[in-house]
């Protein structure tokens, strides 16, 4: 040893260079494990194609009806058919609406008149969220944004439906 | 803030003595690579440990996506092995990692065998010893049949079969192990894999800690 002012003493060092060390191992350890873990976050969502729903346009009134049609689901290794639901009505400029059913309170079920006590509104059964027949909800009740409408076109007098996208903030 | 952060905690419930009595204690020359280069028969034990841990991180973590389920399992394995960002790596640690585990546990056992330090006063740890040799073997026995593939399934009847031979109680055996007296399937894979992550690792963690409380206990061996 010198007789001069050590800038890192030994001790010092192999302190540095273990943590070093162990710190690199530990990280190389833990990254690819850690980046398994957030996988799901990362993934990119494919994005589907409108489905014929099966409902002829001639069909469709100025009286919220009930849609259930099925998808292809891909969730991981598991394949299934699902089904999905709209409320679709014709407005008075002969415009179709698609309203998706999630309430956008906390997710429940929205039926068109799901109460009685609510004539010509949408109703969550959960917290009694309330919506108009255009989707916007009624100030006061839980939801904090109108219903979700689905992307849509009409091919050959039928209706196709797809992602369900949400509306500016009421 | 760290500091900070320690001291409050300090401050309160005094764990200083708890860490030093853990971690912070001299190595003998005796056992230090760095004074005699043939001491690193000494760091086997630590090296099974070490990847005894990565087996229980890696493990976990596949855990996130395998379903025990002879209509998924083999599923959910090809999913996180060709899909999963890094699956491939943390699947390749555990695989791989079983066999190293496995390798260097006997190595460690060796040394300890032809040192002799298995000897009065010791001769409790080196039975706690062979008792978690015996669980490293059932980890990688119940863990083989988890991907259910072709080998898994076939090694797990060779295996099962072996149980059977036990004399008297061999039937019930296989049968306890298989949960079923003929057929290897849905049963069988829920046990393994219950086996695999709870019962074992549970059994795993109690030894290491008798096994690491008998070190502190005793020290380690003198000098040859
Ligand atoms: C020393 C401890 C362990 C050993 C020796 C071990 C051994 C094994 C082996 C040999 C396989 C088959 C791997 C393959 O063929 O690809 C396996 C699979 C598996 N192990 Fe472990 N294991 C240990 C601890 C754990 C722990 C603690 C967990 C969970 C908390 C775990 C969860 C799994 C899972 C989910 C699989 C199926 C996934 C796959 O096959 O890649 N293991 N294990
Ligand atoms: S979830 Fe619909 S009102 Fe709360």
């Amino acid at each position: 040893m010198s007789e001069k002012k050590q800038q890192v003493s030994r001790r010092q060092f192999l302190n540095y260079t273990l943590t070093g060390v162990g710190g690199f191992m530990a990280a190389g350890m833990l990254a690819p494990m850690l980046r398994m873990a957030v996988d799901p976050v990362l993934k990119t969502s494919s994005h589907g194609d409108l489905a014929n729903v099966s409902l002829s346009v001639d069909d469709i009134t100025d009286e919220p009806q009930r849609v259930d049609w099925k998808i292809d689901q891909v969730d991981g290794w598991y394949e299934s058919e699902v089904t999905k639901t709209a409320w679709v009505y014709k407005d008075e400029n002969d415009e179709i609406l698609a309203f998706s059913p999630i309430c956008k309170h906390l997710g429940c079920f929205v039926s068109w008149e799901g109460s009685e006590d609510f004539p010509d509104e949408f109703y969550c059964p959960c917290h009694g969220g309330r919506y108009y027949k255009d989707g916007t909800n009624v100030p006061g009740t839980p939801p904090l944004a109108p219903l979700d409408q689905f992307e849509q076109k009409v091919e050959d007098g039928m209706l196709f439906l797809g992602e369900a996208k949400e509306q500016g903030e009421a | 803030m760290l500091q900070k952060i320690y001291d409050w905690i300090d401050d309160r419930i005094d764990i200083t003595p708890i860490w030093r009595d853990i971690a912070d204690h001299e190595v003998p020359e005796h056992v230090n690579p760095a004074h005699h280069f043939s001491a690193f028969v000494y760091c086997f034990g630590g090296l099974t440990f070490f990847v005894v841990v990565i087996q229980i991180l890696s493990g976990m973590f596949l855990t996130m996506y395998y379903v025990p389920d002879i209509e998924n399992a083999w599923k959910s394995v090809y999913y996180l092995q060709t899909e999963v960002a890094h699956g491939q790596i943390v699947r390749g640690m555990h695989h791989w990692g079983a066999s190293v585990t496995v390798v260097m546990l006997l190595l460690h056992t060796l040394r300890v065998f032809f040192q002799g330090v298995y000897k009065k006063p010791r001769e409790l740890n080196w039975m706690v010893g062979v008792l978690i040799f015996f669980i490293i073997l059932g980890l990688g026995f119940t863990g083989y049949l988890l991907p259910w593939d072709n080998k898994a399934f076939f090694a797990t009847q060779v295996g099962l079969d072996i149980a059977q031979q036990v004399p008297f109680i061999g039937e019930q055996l296989k049968t306890l192990l298989a949960g079923d007296p003929e057929i290897i399937g849905a049963q069988t894979l829920t046990r393994f894999f219950a086996i695999h992550v709870f019962f074992l690792p549970g059994a795993l963690f109690a030894l290491l800690a008798a096994h690491f409380i008998l070190i502190r206990k005793q020290g380690i061996s003198g000098p040859l």
